[in-house]
């Protein structure tokens, strides 16, 4: 039987963007997260889920929320994340918008590194990430989840976006 | 056909503590029309406008927000229409300032020029209300109104070039501006 204690929980990735004081959702769905985060956010009295056609919007959208005085995480594949590279570099990076990213990547295999990934698409976001300059994290295994705070905390504190790389589909 | 500057001038003439959103050649222009901490035209990438629109629009759904966006700005993002009238906010305003070309990258026409609906496309993607004026008599009169209905509603706007304003890019994405969009907004 698998070790389910040894995985990541959604409850408690849930729990932390909470704690971070974001109320806002602005989501795609995507294969790794739709299941155990997507679809209880969506059924949260507490989170409002602006779904979305085109991930691009998801970093304006993200972007007029802060202009606004709110907080939001957009939530989507990465296959979305490299279809936004434009608005990511104009809106987010050359705009300061403190855009908080959780993006699912896909096919990944459990405990390898993204860069060591069988998968082109998966392999090169972070090297993609590191050019663009924005910062990023990997989200995979129960201990990560510490991560999302300071992450989210970091972003807003500085004005500029950040990545949480959800190595793993949570439970 | 109206003058676009000449259509802007009536909705400032109507402006009482709106948020306008406006992007390229429009923003050039309401920036020295109406000036204000309340406009916001820091979309950053082209079709962006009624995105960041939609974020001001649901995060301070107390305000009512105007987004001043262009034909080919609205073809590179049209699932926008879809996203808004899905989320339906009620103090939206998505204003639609239609000159059938890429103004600022070389006055290209759009694909399809004149055969494209755009009011159409609102009104089957969901948005309750639409509407489409091409003589500035008729807009002077409607505007008034279509600013105190309940949204998300679209306004098609037929213009063409009017009286030539500077372009100033550096300002339209001049992030000291956005902060002092963000304080003013705050202060509401």
């Amino acid at each position: 039987m698998a070790d389910d204690t040894a995985r990541l929980k959604a409850a408690d990735l849930i729990t932390a963007i909470k704690s971070a004081g974001i109320r806002f959702i602005v989501a795609l769905p995507d294969r790794t997260t739709s299941e155990h985060l997507l679809k209880p956010m969506l059924a949260d009295s507490e989170l409002r889920v602006v779904q979305i056609c085109k991930e691009d919007e998801g970093v304006s959208i993200c972007s007029g929320l802060y202009a606004a005085g709110q907080r939001a995480l957009l939530l989507m594949q990465y296959t979305g994340l490299l279809d936004s590279i434009n608005a990511l570099r104009g809106v987010a990076m050359e705009g300061h918008n403190p855009v908080c990213m959780m993006v699912g990547l896909l096919n990944k295999e459990p405990g390898v590194l993204p860069t060591q990934s069988r998968h082109y698409g998966v392999r090169v976001v972070e090297p993609v990430l590191d050019a663009m300059q924005i910062a990023h994290h990997l989200i995979e295994a129960p201990d990560d989840v510490e991560k999302v705070v300071p992450a989210i905390e970091a972003a807003y504190e500085q004005s500029m976006p950040v990545v949480m790389l959800i190595g793993r589909e949570p439970l | 056909m109206m003058k676009r500057d000449a259509c802007l001038k009536v909705l400032a003439r109507h402006r009482t503590n709106e948020i306008v959103v406006a992007v390229y050649q429009a923003a050039q222009e309401w920036l020295h029309i109406s000036p204000s901490d309340l406009n916001y035209t820091f979309t950053g990438a082209m079709g962006q406008g009624s995105s960041h629109a939609l974020g001001i629009a649901l995060g301070r759904p107390d305000k009512r927000v105007v987004v001043l966006d262009g034909d080919g700005s609205l073809l590179m993002n049209l699932g926008t229409l879809v996203t808004i009238a899905h989320a339906a906010p009620r103090n939206l305003v998505h204003c639609l300032c239609q000159n059938g070309t890429y103004e600022t990258n070389g006055a290209v026409n759009i694909p399809s020029r004149g055969k494209i609906s755009f009011p159409g496309l609102a009104r089957e993607a969901g948005y309750p209300k639409t509407y489409r004026f091409d003589n500035l008599d008729d807009w002077d009169r409607a505007v008034e109104r279509i600013l105190q209905e309940d949204g998300p509603i679209f306004v098609d706007l037929h213009v063409e070039p009017g009286e030539p304003y500077p372009e100033d890019f550096r300002r339209l994405y001049d992030i000291e501006y956005r902060e002092r969009f963000r304080r003013a907004l705050a202060n509401l």
